[in-house]
This record gives C-alpha cells, structure tokens and sequence, in this order.
C-alpha cells in the first residue's frame, strides 16, 4: 500500500524567452503618401506598463517602421536596422530606399529562424516614383509587398474593416489621405472596444514627399 | 583564450570556444530563482525621482535574509533598484561598480548617465535571455538627466520602457493604480507634478499597502531619492496598524 503521498519533483519554472506586450499597427499606402499608426500601450497579461510607448520608429525621412509583438525582440531589431542603415549611409552616401530596407529586414528576421524574433513588422515609405509603399511581415521574415495592413494584437480585428472599405479599391478611385486617416482612426477606436492589448493613444506618421507629418489620438484608456 | 583547438584534426571542424548554450545546458539549469526578493516602486516628482523596495530576501516562503538592502547608488546621476533574484542584482552591481571605477579613474570628469544605463542593461538582460541564461532581474533605473528626471524598467527578457510611474511584481497590481492615480490627480487639479515631500509620501503609503497584502514583503525598507545635486537612501520601517485586521470579516 503506498500512503507515502508523492508530492512530485519541485517543479522547475522553465524559462519563457519570449511575452506578448500586445499593440496593434494599421498602415495605408495611397498614391504620393503611406500612413502608418500604432497604438501606445505596452502591457503584459493583465498589466500595463506604461501608456505611452509608440511603436514607430522612423528609420529615414522616408521609411518609418511599425513594431508589435515581443517588446525585448523589438527593441533589439530595431536597434540593429538602425545601426545597419547608418553604415549604409556612411557606406554609399545615401539613404537607403525602402524597398532595400524591405529586403534588409526579411533578411534579418530570417536570420534567426529558428530562435525568431517575435516581432509582427510593417514598414511604410515613399519608394523612388513618391508613391506610397507598405510591406508586411511575418515574424520569420515572409514579405509581402500590400496596400493596406493591419498587424499586432488587433490584427484580426482591423483586417476584415480594411479589407471591407479598400478591398475592392481601383486604381481609378484611389484612396485619399483623408479617407486614410479616419479608417486608421475608426479602426483603433474599434479595436479599443474589443481588445484590452490595443488603447490609450494611436500615434500615426504620414509620410509625403515633404516630410513626415505626425498626430495622436486619443483612444480609451481602462 | 585560445581560438582554435590544438587538437585540430584536417576535415573536422574546428572548435570555438564557448558557442554560447548546448541543449544539455538548458535542461540542466531550471533557471529559476532561489533568493528572490518582492516588489520596487518608482515615482518621478518635479525635480527628481524616488523609489522604494523594502530589504527582505525570501528563501521560497521564508523570510530568509531580513537586512538586504537593494537600492544602489551608481553616482551621483543615477539610482538603481532591483527585484528578483538577489544573487543576479549582487552580480550586476558587481559589474556597475566596477564600471563606475574604471570611469572614475578616467579622471576626466564624466560620469555614466541614466539612460546609459537604462539602455547597457537592456542589453545584457536580452543578451542573457538570449542565451537561455537569464538574470532573474527586474531593474529601475532612476536619475536626472539634461535637468529631466528619468524613471525606466528593465525585466529578465530585455523588455525596456521608461514611464513617470513603475512599480514590478505585486507592486504592479496593488500600488501602481495608487501610483497613477495620485499622479494624475495633481496634474488634473494643479497641472503639475507631484512635490517631493507628496512622491516619499505616496510610496511610504504604498508600501504600507503591500506590507498588509504582499506575503513576501517585509516592515523594513529604503526609500532612495536623487534630484539633480542630491542622491540619498533613507532606511524607514513601518508602523503598522493591525487594528485594521478585525475589519476583515470571516475567517473567525
């Protein structure tokens, strides 16, 4: 008879490398502009830490960079593209095109394939005609060159509400800034409603040939 | 360190040394924490910041080593406050003094500044989780920079942010609503930030709420303070007041 109770062996908290600090993107392009937004809350499971971190980070005056996943990874990515654009720059003595910074990028990601970075990226930009440009990843590094995104915590939320709106656009009834910008806008306030990883303020860049021009938005903050 | 093995064989790799973890390695070290100490609490003021961690290091639910203090202070620019395992801090304040020497023996007059700090060890923290070798660590980095006060946290993975308001653990569910609310009240009300006297209050107040609920917390704590010319640690205990207790109704 066994009335010894086995308790078990301690059990060892295995080490998670990775957390999900929520926060959404939403990214259009149109003909001589691409806007791209985040919202500002970085949070873990039921905590925010804090309210006010934009997930934008501008790599030239015109490419701006969209991150959300794993906030460690992002951080690190991010900080490595930059430090790779600036040796371009002092390399070649120019900027580097969004369209390389594109393939920079995949190359990164794919580069730790297999410890990946857990980073949803979208990056917008001006390409060499000054049209609007936009390209989604995954986490491993598939790039898909788009006209309209959405990535992060809210991504299934905003897609089909993008899809729905320019979805069926034209190249004759193409969409306008302003037309962009309050379907950024409704988006986040949607997603506000549905997801507690998405609120407090959305930050978005537009991005023209005369520079970035950017805004924020208030969203709820509970 | 030597690059190449001397037992080199021609068509066989060569080895390099330490390539960082083997799968061995991770299954062997649980990694997780032994000492480990509770919450810290930061708050930014008009002219500084200040934060609070009590000095109890807990030996799973002992109250193991009552006097360990965990407030560091770098220089004169900057203020550190760490949770988690107590043997990772004692290892990074190992390293900080020691960058603090060499700079100091410089003798050029410049000094490491917060968000230096902030982002070296942002570094070494993802480059240890990286490797599947975490310090089990969450730091506050606290100092005035450019006449600007500077709060930022960094966690065991790398996860960097800097805010007016940051609390870690059970600090992060009990006292920082208490935190943000205070905070937020004096900007409403007076469109300003807290006085110094209102932040020491408010994180003496909040450590009083963890003592009653934070089973790992402890009556003894320090409050660390650093304006832009002056840095000082306070070691408080407090006064607790269990006629509350009675008004807990139940467990009669």
């Amino acid at each position: 008879m066994d009335t010894i109770i086995d308790r078990g062996a301690p059990k060892a908290r295995n080490f998670e490398p990775y957390a999900s600090n929520g926060g959404s993107i939403v990214a259009i392009s149109g003909k001589d502009f691409a806007i791209v937004a985040s919202d500002t809350r970085l949070s873990e499971g039921y905590m925010i830490y804090t309210r006010k971190q934009s997930k934008l980070f501008q790599l030239s005056d015109k490419s701006v960079l969209g991150c959300t996943g794993c906030w460690c990874d992002t951080l690190s990515l991010t900080n490595i593209i930059q430090s790779q654009l600036k040796s371009y720059l002092y390399d070649h003595n120019t900027i580097m095109q969004p369209n390389s910074i594109a393939q920079l990028l995949s190359t990164l990601l794919y580069s730790r394939r297999f410890f990946p970075y857990y980073v949803y990226n979208v990056l917008a930009g001006l390409d060499n005609n000054g049209e609007g440009c936009l390209y989604s990843y995954d986490p491993v590094g598939h790039c898909e060159k788009v006209n309209y995104t959405a990535g992060g915590s809210s991504g299934v939320l905003m897609q089909p509400f993008l899809d729905s709106w320019l979805g069926k656009r034209t190249a004759d009834n193409p969409v306008t800034e302003e037309e962009a910008l309050s379907l950024v806008k409704d988006a986040f306030t949607a997603a506000g409603e549905r997801d507690i990883y998405t609120g407090d303020e959305v930050v978005y860049n537009i991005i023209k040939k005369d520079g970035i021009q950017t805004g924020v938005v208030q969203l709820r903050k509970d | 360190m030597e690059f190449v093995s001397q037992n080199w064989i021609p068509g066989n790799f060569k080895s390099v040394p330490d390539t960082g973890r083997t799968a061995h390695d991770v299954v062997q070290h649980g990694w997780t924490p032994i000492t480990t100490t509770t919450s810290v609490l930061g708050v930014v003021f008009e002219s500084g910041v200040a934060l609070a961690a009590d000095t109890l290091t807990s030996y799973g639910s002992m109250a193991c080593f009552q006097n360990n203090p965990r407030i560091l202070t770098v220089n004169q620019n900057i203020i550190v406050a760490a949770a988690g395992e107590y043997s990772d801090y004692q290892f990074i304040r190992d390293v900080v003094e020691e960058k603090v020497r060499t700079e100091k023996s410089l003798n050029d007059g410049i000094s490491m500044k917060p968000k230096a700090l902030h982002t070296w060890l942002s570094r070494v923290l993802y480059n240890r989780r990286t490797k599947m070798k975490p310090l089990w660590s969450t730091f506050l980095v606290a100092g005035v920079q450019n006449d600007v006060p500077f709060l930022g946290e960094i966690d065991k993975l790398g996860t960097a942010f800097v805010d007016d308001q940051i609390a870690s653990g059970y600090g992060a569910y009990l006292a920082l609503p208490l935190m943000r609310k205070a905070i937020d009240e004096k900007r409403e009300k007076f469109n300003s930030k807290l006085t110094k006297d209102e932040a020491v209050d408010l994180l003496k107040k909040c450590m009083e709420v963890l003592y009653y609920r934070d089973a790992r917390s402890h009556d003894k704590y320090q409050i660390g303070i650093i304006t832009k010319d002056s840095v000082e640690v306070q070691n408080l205990a407090l006064k607790p007041r269990w006629e509350v207790a009675k008004l807990v109704q139940g467990y009669e």
